[in-house]
């Protein structure tokens, strides 16, 4: 089985999440990725290095990289012939899809957590209503199958033969969609280990009471733990933070060794994001909140109360 | 300024949803409207107003004619409605939706700005916008939250895993709005009148040129079993000391 991997960077590093999918296709069949960006020469090789023997790659400029990785995609499959194309549920990553799914006239199954082939069955697992229940969908029509994959639903590592062979795009017909350009990139300022990567998680939600309460209340907390700070997305929509601190279905997916969840009630979104952390504490005025169903240790007590005394605590211990 | 939403009519959430024998989502009963699309309806009526012309026009699918959660979306001030009913579209994939709402468009004609929500709450594939930008050859512009129009072009901030870009493209074009984007507008009871008499445009695929393997979905349900069930661990009331359960929590794993 050929399978392609929408394959993404965050500056000259290929995203954690791409090398994730290769990891898992190479153990299915032969893997090539098509990647959208101007640094390929950086890029192929930690391709190569986790699966990837061929690297299509092509320069969108100020386009959208998904928009016209999915465009090249459409545009690259008749004559290469992929069976199987994987995607990371990212911003750019769900662009791609829904653009390839489009063009292609192709069902693509998003938000897989697992993923598997047997012979020219792929089966995709999903997650819904919240993680509470696991649907496996296996593809029935043409190919090429299209499949969303979430980041951290495989371990990457690497194991391919090294530098994948680089084959240039040079144009790629987008139509009008080519039109839109990005004008200019924020990137927010982080201290500490990055969010999918900290082994120690602190998350605020409405339980926090106001946006002042964040820094003392829960990064002061991530910065004595060595981890990172996160959020429920009622406080991202809220705009008492940036949207890169946002943990759950429509955020990131975090699986730390322990997960602090204050002042978060748990909605379906959210535990989607956090479940799979290894240990899971809450705190929480209501005893009733979902998110103790899900807590190794649970605190039925005022965040303004418990953590601030936490935070004491810990600076006496030096 | 013609600004077309995509709204969805979905179970209510706070109820735990089910699957029929088939292993599609249970649509059965009244449906309310998904309270994301709440966002991209507020967003088009500012857009209109600040324009200082045109209207708002809604599409939707839906099972069994379901207007409910149309008539909220107007009340808040949606000037009239396409609602595509067919049994044909039981267990629709996410391009199959697309197909249809990329059909409304058109039917509806004169579009400048087409919003939707960035997912659903039932499904979540989040592909939709962008898939209906492709099949119409409009720009797509995901994950904004914020929106601008002007000379011709829509500006937005999209967020980002990093951060935000700002990211714009020529009118006619697609955008998917965040739910912090705006803060939508309860609808007033005058609104919630109007919108009783508001036109709702009934139509099949087959009204829409769609059938057979246009919308056929590719996709088998095979196996659907529960998720390994978390265990809870031990719940402490506070009585002052909670913190230090914590603490020697911490301890044990070695993190402190």
């Amino acid at each position: 089985m050929k399978i392609w991997v929408f394959a993404e960077s965050e500056g000259d590093n290929a995203t954690t999440a791409t090398l994730e999918l290769l990891t898992k296709a190479r153990e299915i069949g032969s893997v090539e990725c098509v990647y959208v960006g101007a640094n390929v020469d950086a890029i192929a090789p930690q391709l190569g290095e986790h699966g990837a023997a061929k690297v299509f790659a092509l320069d969108a400029g100020d386009g959208l990289p998904g928009v016209i990785g999915g465009a090249a995609i459409a545009g690259l499959v008749e004559a290469e012939q992929p069976d199987l194309i994987l995607f990371a549920q990212s911003g750019d990553g769900r662009d791609a899809m829904a653009v390839a799914s489009a063009k292609l006239d192709r069902t693509v199954l998003t938000n897989g957590v697992g993923l598997a082939a047997d012979g020219d069955t792929v089966t995709v697992n999903a997650a819904i209503f919240g993680g509470n229940t696991l649907v496996d969908t296996v593809f029935d029509g043409p190919k090429p199958y299209l499949a969303g994959i979430r980041p951290k639903s495989f371990v990457a590592e690497p194991g391919g033969a090294g530098a994948g062979e680089v084959v240039r795009v040079d144009s790629v017909d987008a139509g009008r969609a080519g039109e839109a350009k990005v004008l200019e990139r924020h990137v927010e300022e982080r201290e500490g280990p990055k969010l999918e990567e900290a082994s120690v998680v602190v998350s605020g939600g409405r339980g926090i009471g106001a946006e002042e309460n964040y820094k003392p209340l829960v990064e002061d907390l991530a910065n004595m733990l060595g981890g990172a700070s996160g959020a429920s997305r009622a406080i991202v929509d809220a705009g008492w933070v940036p949207y890169s601190k946002q943990v759950g279905q429509t955020g990131k997916t975090v699986k730390p060794k322990v997960y602090l969840a204050l002042g978060i009630s748990g909605a379906t979104q959210h535990m989607v994001g956090m479940k799979g952390s290894d240990n899971i504490i809450a705190v929480n005025k209501d005893p009733e909140a979902p998110i103790f169903s899900v807590a190794d240790l649970g605190i039925v007590g005022d965040v303004h109360k418990v953590v601030p005394a936490l935070i004491e605590a810990l600076k006496n211990r030096g | 300024m013609n600004v077309v939403v995509c709204v969805k009519q979905i179970p209510d959430p706070a109820v735990p949803g089910e699957l029929n024998a088939d292993n599609t989502l249970k649509r059965e009963g009244k449906l309310i409207l998904d309270e994301s699309d709440s966002y991209g309806v507020e967003m088009a009526l500012q857009l209109v107003e600040a324009a200082g012309g045109g209207e708002v026009t809604l599409i939707s699918m839906a099972p069994n004619n379901e207007v409910s959660g149309l008539r909220t979306a107007l009340a808040m001030g949606a000037a009239k409605a396409v609602l595509v009913s067919d049994d044909a579209l039981h267990g629709a994939d996410a391009l199959t939706t697309a197909k249809v709402l990329a059909k409304c468009v058109e039917r509806v004609g004169g579009v400048d700005l087409l919003l939707a929500a960035t997912e659903s709450t039932d499904g979540y594939t989040g592909t939709v916008p962008a898939q209906v930008g492709a099949l119409l050859g409009w720009p797509a512009l995901t994950f904004a939250k914020h929106v601008e129009l002007g000379d011709g072009k829509v500006a937005i901030q999209r967020q980002t895993e990093a951060g935000y870009d700002d990211v714009e493209a020529p009118l006619p074009a697609v955008v998917s709005v965040t739910a912090g984007v705006v803060e939508p507008r309860y609808p007033s009871f005058k609104g919630i009148m109007a919108a009783k008499s508001k036109p709702v445009d009934e139509v099949t695929a087959g009204d829409l040129g769609l059938s057979g393997d246009d919308i056929a979905a590719h996709q088998n349900i095979v196996s659907v079993a529960a998720a390994p069930a978390r265990e809870a661990g031990e719940k402490f009331e506070d009585d002052g000391t909670g913190f230090e359960k914590v603490v020697a929590f911490l301890d044990e794993l070695k993190v402190i």
